[in-house]
């Protein structure tokens, strides 16, 4: 481990992961005041004109200056529908993570503090479903979804089947890297004065082990919020994720693509460049966090 | 004796996958619409209904309704696609050569591509050349394959216009029906770009696979060995060090094939290739049910297939490994 002072430092010595975590600042900031900032909001229909369709950006000919970026097919500023759009791409990305890393230190901590069949079972279980890949599970899920419901109801639910099919579909990386640290941590000697006094396993397992696995589960998660908007930018690509009327990052490249031929570059090329600068930046400084915290941790190796 | 053994528990295996695959397949169809109302329209009455759901079996118990299903997928038979009015194994087989040759291209490319990339990196890690390379994979892997698609598309099909942007081409049919367009300077052409961005996401991958495995054999014993004997720079690299290399580089990219598989998804719909991937999202679109499932089964068994391939080979190849089977 290292101290938070020696941390800063090698952080402030490092330029690449300084300008990565003032990407990944600027884009949080930008998503937060959107409702505040960005020119128009693209949810609303009283605020968007057919007539203002396919305008290219302002400083081109026949732009319009209250449209910076262009506008989409629909007529809404490109500029107000990424800031809005990557808040969705960023909640989702968020979200999964978030249910990734409960389901998969649970079952984590389980294998590693059990052991025996239920341990091999799990790992047996992580081993296929990483095997599949995570992009191939999601796209069967979600296109078995939108078949079953129907677009009405599919449109509603979304957001919520995107976090939930993708934060299932990728759980073994956290439990993996869970149950390796639990079963470093098992063998020392605060955890059996922890079970000689007495503790349940279960206390043990959420007090006194968890916190110790902490550092890595960090480092993972900074990658794993890249992979998942990757993942869910690809379904949304495919028209297997957001709806258009409430466009994340990878439904606004969908729908900018549709006319890409007629010459209107500007609705598939800002969308996709604030995606790759949020997706490089997160990875940077994911790369940055595991090198500093955990050197032994390689990406994609495990 | 050792080897026949593995064999067998490696077939047992294959098959309970396929079996859990099928099931899901099914319970899908089960939950996917009611077939009747894909023969018969509005018109007919409930009680007609109920008659013609008891004939059919429909309202049999769901195991008794899976054994039938199962029955018949492994006589060939895995339901008509409602869209195309065939049986939908038929679809799904005269669209697997236009996968299969893309993902062959992009597998030439990459791999040409990775192994001097790869190898580059790790004997001269401290090149400027390795640096550019090792810091353009970082960038690499962070392009989403249908961004690199469409980018392609509008720089070589709108802007230029010197490359063809959608489907196969001018295609040739073989004798024993394979659909073809290795063979013509059309369908070649057509090939390039959807090749390259199928190849453009591999790529980062695979040289920074081959360069971490390479930088480890070349610090083994026997690799010091062979400095030791005064051997040439180019024979320890490329017959001690690589050779080893290769073995788990191709294990590893064997076990992407699953990753592989949802690309080419992706790039089939960008390009609009006439694959089995864009397909299966046409199929999505129109709910046809017996088209998903039998995709969900195909792809299911090519990753089944693979998968044990991949396992014989290296259990074969690699004297290290015990056989899992043999020491009973």
């Amino acid at each position: 481990m290292l101290s938070a002072r020696a941390f800063s430092r090698r952080f402030l010595g490092d330029p690449v992961a300084v300008g990565a975590f003032v990407i990944v600042v600027a884009v949080g900031a930008m998503v937060l005041s959107a409702p505040w900032l960005a020119p128009q909001n693209p949810y609303d229909p009283l605020q968007i004109d057919l007539m203002d369709a396919e305008m290219p950006p302002s400083w081109m000919p026949g732009g319009d200056p209250r449209f910076l970026l262009g506008t989409d097919e629909q007529g809404r500023g490109v500029m107000s529908t990424i800031m809005y759009g990557t808040g969705i791409s960023l909640l989702i990305g968020f979200g999964a993570v978030v249910v990734q890393s409960f389901i998969g230190i649970s079952l984590g901590l389980i294998a590693g503090y059990r052991g025996g069949w239920i341990d091999a079972f799990l790992m047996r279980l992580a081993d296929i479903q990483l095997s599949i890949s995570t992009l191939m599970l999601a796209i069967i899920a979600m296109a078995v979804f939108s078949a079953a419901f129907g677009p009405e109801t599919y449109r509603d639910l979304a957001i919520f089947m995107l976090i939930v099919v993708i934060g299932i579909a990728e759980w073994p990386r956290f439990a993996r890297t869970v149950r390796a640290s639990v079963l470093a941590e098992k063998k020392k000697e605060y955890v059996d004065a922890a079970r000689v006094i007495g503790l349940s396993p279960g206390t043990i397992m959420r007090r006194h082990i968890l916190p110790n696995t902490m550092t890595p589960v960090l480092v993972i998660s900074t990658i794993q919020v890249a992979e998942a908007i990757v993942t869910e930018a690809a379904l949304s690509f495919l028209g297997l994720g957001m709806p258009v009327q409430q466009p994340s990052l990878g439904a606004l490249i969908r729908s900018g693509f549709e006319v890409i031929f007629s010459g209107s570059w500007w609705i598939t090329l800002f969308p996709a460049l604030m995606l790759m600068l949020l997706i490089l930046s997160i990875n940077l400084l994911g790369d940055f966090l595991r090198d500093t915290l955990n050197p032994k941790l390689r990406r994609g190796e495990d | 004796m050792h080897i026949l053994a593995f064999l067998i528990r490696r077939l047992f295996q294959a098959v309970i996958v396929m079996l859990i695959i099928s099931i899901i397949g099914f319970s899908i169809q089960d939950q996917l619409g009611d077939p009747l109302r894909e023969l018969v329209g509005q018109s007919v009455s409930e009680a007609e209904r109920e008659a013609l759901r008891d004939r059919m079996g429909l309202n049999d118990p769901f195991w008794t309704q899976y054994l039938r299903f199962l029955g018949n997928a492994l006589g060939g038979d895995l339901g008509t696609s409602y869209f195309f009015k065939k049986p939908a194994l038929e679809v799904i087989l005269a669209k697997f050569p236009a996968t299969f040759e893309l993902v062959l291209g992009a597998t030439f490319l990459f791999v040409s591509a990775s192994i001097p990339g790869g190898i580059y990196c790790a004997i001269r890690p401290r090149a400027w050349l390795a640096r550019f390379i090792m810091a353009g994979s970082i960038i690499g892997l962070s392009i989403p394959i249908f961004l690199t698609a469409i980018f392609l598309i509008w720089i070589f099909a709108v802007e230029l216009g010197v490359m063809p942007s959608f489907g196969r081409g001018e295609t040739v049919t073989l004798p024993w029906g394979w659909r073809t367009g290795f063979l013509t300077r059309d369908g070649l052409l057509h090939l390039v770009l959807p090749s390259i961005s199928l190849a453009a996401i591999m790529l980062p991958l695979f040289i920074r696979l081959i360069r971490a495995e390479m930088i480890e054999t070349l610090s083994t014993e026997y690799v010091r060995f062979a400095w030791a004997k005064g051997l040439a720079a180019r024979r320890v690299w490329f017959v001690h060090a690589f050779r080893n290399t290769l073995l788990p580089v191709v294990t590893v990219g064997g076990l992407q094939i699953g990753t592989l598989i949802a690309y080419t998804i992706l790039t089939e719909t960008v390009f609009q290739w006439p694959g089995m991937g864009f397909m299966f999202l046409e199929a999505v679109k129109r709910v046809d049910t017996p088209l998903i499932i039998a995709y969900i089964i195909v792809v299911g068994m090519i990753f089944v297939i693979v998968n044990t391939i991949v396992d014989l080979v290296y259990t074969l190849i690699n004297p290290m490994v015990k056989l899992p089977g043999a020491q009973g």
